[in-house]
């Protein structure tokens, strides 16, 4: 298990922070993601694999409105 | 010249013969000048009653208190009224002001026109933000703003022209006042040749302006890839309603060719360097980010869809399995791609997208082939989702006769889907509509509404008065109940609500409802903030979020700039610093901009005590018409929880968990009334915290006056103000 934005997620083998935005269904382009309290970079959400128990934010930008 | 304006309009005709038939009634000549510093220390004040034109100086106090656009409006509208004015009394002003900063053309998105008057809808003042040349124009003509007051006896117009240094109020009985028409005759009639277009700009408000009180004006520019005028509209607030009452067919405005130096700015080549930068940000970044130069802010739908927040059949759900019909997708290939489409000379951001050849089914230019400006996500959202339509020639055809009629697409949205609403809960039904069967989905029926509307006619009378004033009448009539009526029409203030779900962030409920003007995402727009990424979990910190963002949010207004290119893109470091929502590279740029004009260096800290005062000034403003107070901070309960069953049915998941982990409740075993009651009582008592958290952070009282300490802490303590907050302490 993992939390995102403090909302609990099944973890599975090699969850990437890829994979995380499609579980959320998160669509909005102005993302930071953080794993661990670690920024991890937009070029790098598809390789950089989230470990179990990680505490994942990914705040979204304001944008639009 | 007998002008063909196909590509606008389809229609054909002699703009001189119409020329030929204006009758002066007053003209005076003025010395054309250029402002220092981004002022003109010149306004102008126009009385359409005793035809007075005068010029007015502006005073150093209007510039270190108001700082120009928004304040400056507020300023002038505030000394011409009193209590007892209200927005059809001759009295009441209608006032354009770009800003200090306006008209440059190096920064994206300056070049924005303020608009202020006394609003139909709400009885207190509206500002609204509009690109198009209109300002930006008038200030190289020398005038920081435009005052007008009193009303024609007959149809006039009123032309500011620098290169003739000529201002004149003429009779104009002939032109056709729908806006895609006017805007392109007036724009011929006034520009020396072909060269010449784009130096004129026009403001006009359609027909429905004389039969509504949601009437918009629509602000022009010549494009001059396309060789047709393109329109951005004033949008809320019923402007063009207040426009046509005064019996203005059009503002004028023909000014010199534009170039970057005009503003005389203090460092001409310190705001070259920081154009240079944002205009690479967006080159780098906007293709993979937002996509507004190819998308405009229609590439918000389906994210809103994602996340659950279009409004769907008047804000009861925030999502609809028809929405890739509407998204970003569609727009993308509808709008003509490869025409920079800015509403102002440098917005590299060029968001304001056009869809060309837009082939018009229904009403008098039936037949007709148009260009439609837009449609932004707002009227994707508003005229199509919220009111289950999911079809862009419907879409589009109503984006049209929005703008043409002078409609505001965001309360026309709202309440279409209101009536649509209501006839779905028999509160209407076609007895009552006078046949109209204005049923969701319809695209037909929404424009037979809109015609209605336009013409003056039929049901069109009754829901062009807004939501506000159809639940009174409603209920009057014994149609519906007065509570239901109240919980699903989304308005406060009597300003529609625009396009977004605020059901699960309570930050949003007070975003919208806590604002000076009524329900505009404009002020502040904390959704994601606080419903996704659980940043401001306390109401301590929702407080903060409602102080810093909408005062931020502000001076863009006082400034005569769009707020987009400040978050609609990013820097590709802002996620390393340490409050990346608020862009402080963009905050950064913000400062220099404005002491690379003005002269004068700012920090952060001095542009948010800048628009403290004048926001804090607007809200005494309410305060002396009557509002301004906890009891119109309100929200309808629509946007705050479930009003039916089927709402609440259709998240059971959602409320149901939040009956448990939130308020120790186990759902099970009762019904769903209970439990919406439930969570009725504990959302509205979440939202009163809320309200006592923000008046307390803003400095205001538990009723939400702004407190002595507060005006004198903010510059605003003006003993006429003070006079007005003693009442109500
Ligand atoms: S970002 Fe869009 S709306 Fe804003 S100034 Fe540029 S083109 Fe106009």
């Amino acid at each position: 298990m993992i939390t995102v934005n403090g909302d609990p997620l099944e973890h599975e083998e090699g969850l990437t922070v890829q994979g995380i935005l499609e579980a959320k269904n998160y669509k909005f382009p102005l993302l930071i993601a953080f794993v661990n309290g670690k920024l991890v970079k937009r070029e790098d959400y598809r390789t950089t694999v989230v470990p179990d128990g990680a505490v994942v934010q990914i705040t979204h930008l304001m944008g639009g409105g | 010249m007998a002008y063909d304006y196909t590509k606008r309009t389809d229609l054909k005709g002699d703009v001189d013969k119409q020329k030929q038939a204006h009758k002066v009634l007053k003209e005076i000549t003025f010395k054309p000048a250029l402002p220092q510093r981004g002022y003109n220390d010149r306004t102008l004040y126009v009385n359409l009653t005793d035809l007075t034109i005068e010029e007015r100086p502006v005073t150093q106090q209007m510039k270190d208190k108001f700082i120009g656009g928004r304040g400056f409006g507020l300023w002038f509208l505030w000394n011409a009224t009193q209590a007892s004015t209200r927005w059809n009394d001759p009295e009441n002003e209608l006032i354009i002001a770009p800003g200090p900063l306006a008209g440059n053309t190096q920064y994206p998105g300056s070049g924005k026109s303020l608009v202020v008057t006394l609003s139909p809808m709400t009885d207190i003042p509206i500002d609204c933000n509009v690109g198009g040349y209109f300002g930006p124009l008038m200030k190289f003509c020398g005038f920081d703003a435009l005052e007008i007051q009193g009303k024609a006896a007959r149809d006039v117009i009123l032309v500011i022209d620098g290169p003739k240094g000529r201002i004149a109020i003429e009779e104009a009985p002939l032109e056709n006042v729908d806006s895609h028409v006017a805007a392109e005759v007036f724009t011929h009639q006034y520009a020396d040749d072909e060269k010449d277009l784009p130096n004129v700009s026009v403001v006009s408000a359609g027909r429905a302006a004389d039969h509504t009180r949601i009437g918009c004006l629509n602000f022009s520019w010549y494009d001059l890839r396309r060789k047709a005028t393109r329109l951005k509209q004033a949008g809320r607030g019923g402007t063009g309603t207040v426009f046509r009452d005064k019996k203005l067919k059009a503002l004028v405005v023909h000014g010199f060719p534009v170039k970057g130096d005009q503003n005389n700015p203090a460092d001409l080549e310190r705001i070259a360097r920081i154009g240079v930068k944002m205009h690479k940000e967006l080159h780098d970044f906007d293709d993979s980010q937002c996509h507004m130069r190819r998308q405009g802010t229609a590439h918000l739908v389906e994210i809103m869809d994602a996340y659950d927040l279009l409004p769907v059949h008047n804000f009861q759900y925030g999502n609809h399995p028809d929405t890739p019909r509407i998204n970003s997708q569609v727009w993308d290939k509808r709008f003509t791609q490869g025409i920079p489409d800015g509403c102002w000379y440098g917005c590299s951001m060029a968001c304001s997208k056009g869809a060309d050849e837009h082939q018009v089914m229904t009403g008098p230019y039936r037949g007709h082939s148009n260009t439609v400006d837009g449609p932004e996500y707002e009227t994707a959202a508003g005229v199509g989702a919220n009111c289950g339509i999911f079809d862009p020639d419907w879409l589009l055809e109503c984006n049209f006769y929005c703008d043409v009629y002078g409609i505001d697409t965001i309360s026309f949205g709202t309440l279409c889907a209101f009536c649509m609403e209501c006839w779905q809960r028999g509160i209407l039904n076609a007895e009552r509509t006078g046949g109209l069967e204005i049923k969701f989905g319809s695209g037909p029926a929404q424009l037979e509404l809109m015609h209605q509307m336009a013409e003056g006619r039929g049901f069109g009378l009754i829901a062009g008065q807004g939501v506000a004033r159809m639940k009174k009448i409603f209920a009057e009539k014994g149609w519906g109940e007065a509570q239901l009526l109240n919980d699903i029409g989304m308005e406060v203030k009597g300003l529609e609500f625009s396009q977004y779900m605020s059901k699960e962030s309570l930050a949003q409920q007070g975003g919208y409802s806590l604002t000076n003007k009524g329900p505009q995402h404009d002020e502040a727009w904390l959704i994601f903030m606080d419903m996704v990424n659980k940043q401001i979990p306390t109401f301590e910190d929702k407080a903060e979020a409602l102080f810093y963002f909408p005062i931020f949010r502000t001076w863009f207004g006082l400034n005569g700039l769009c707020k987009l290119p400040w978050n609609d893109i990013e820097p590709a470091d802002n996620a390393r610093t340490p409050e990346p929502a608020k862009v402080p590279e963009h905050v950064q740029n913000y400062c220099e901009l404005f002491a690379g004009i003005t002269g004068r260096e700012i920090d952060r800290h001095e542009l948010l005590r800048m628009s403290r005062g004048v926001y804090n000034f607007q809200r005494v403003f309410n305060l002396r018409q009557g509002k301004g107070q906890r009891a119109h901070d309100r929200p309808p309960y629509r946007a705050v929880g479930p009003v039916t069953v089927e709402e609440y049915t259709s998240r059971a998941e959602r409320y149901d968990k939040q009956l448990k982990e939130i308020l120790g409740v186990d759902p099970a075993g009762k019904s769903v009334e209970e439990k919406m009651a439930l969570t009725r009582e504990h959302r509205e008592a979440q939202y009163e915290k809320l309200m006592d958290a923000v008046y307390k952070r803003r400095g205001w009282t538990p009723n939400g006056v702004p407190t002595l300490e507060t005006l004198k802490e903010v510059g605003m303590d003006f003993p006429e103000l003070v006079a007005v907050v003693e009442q109500h302490l």
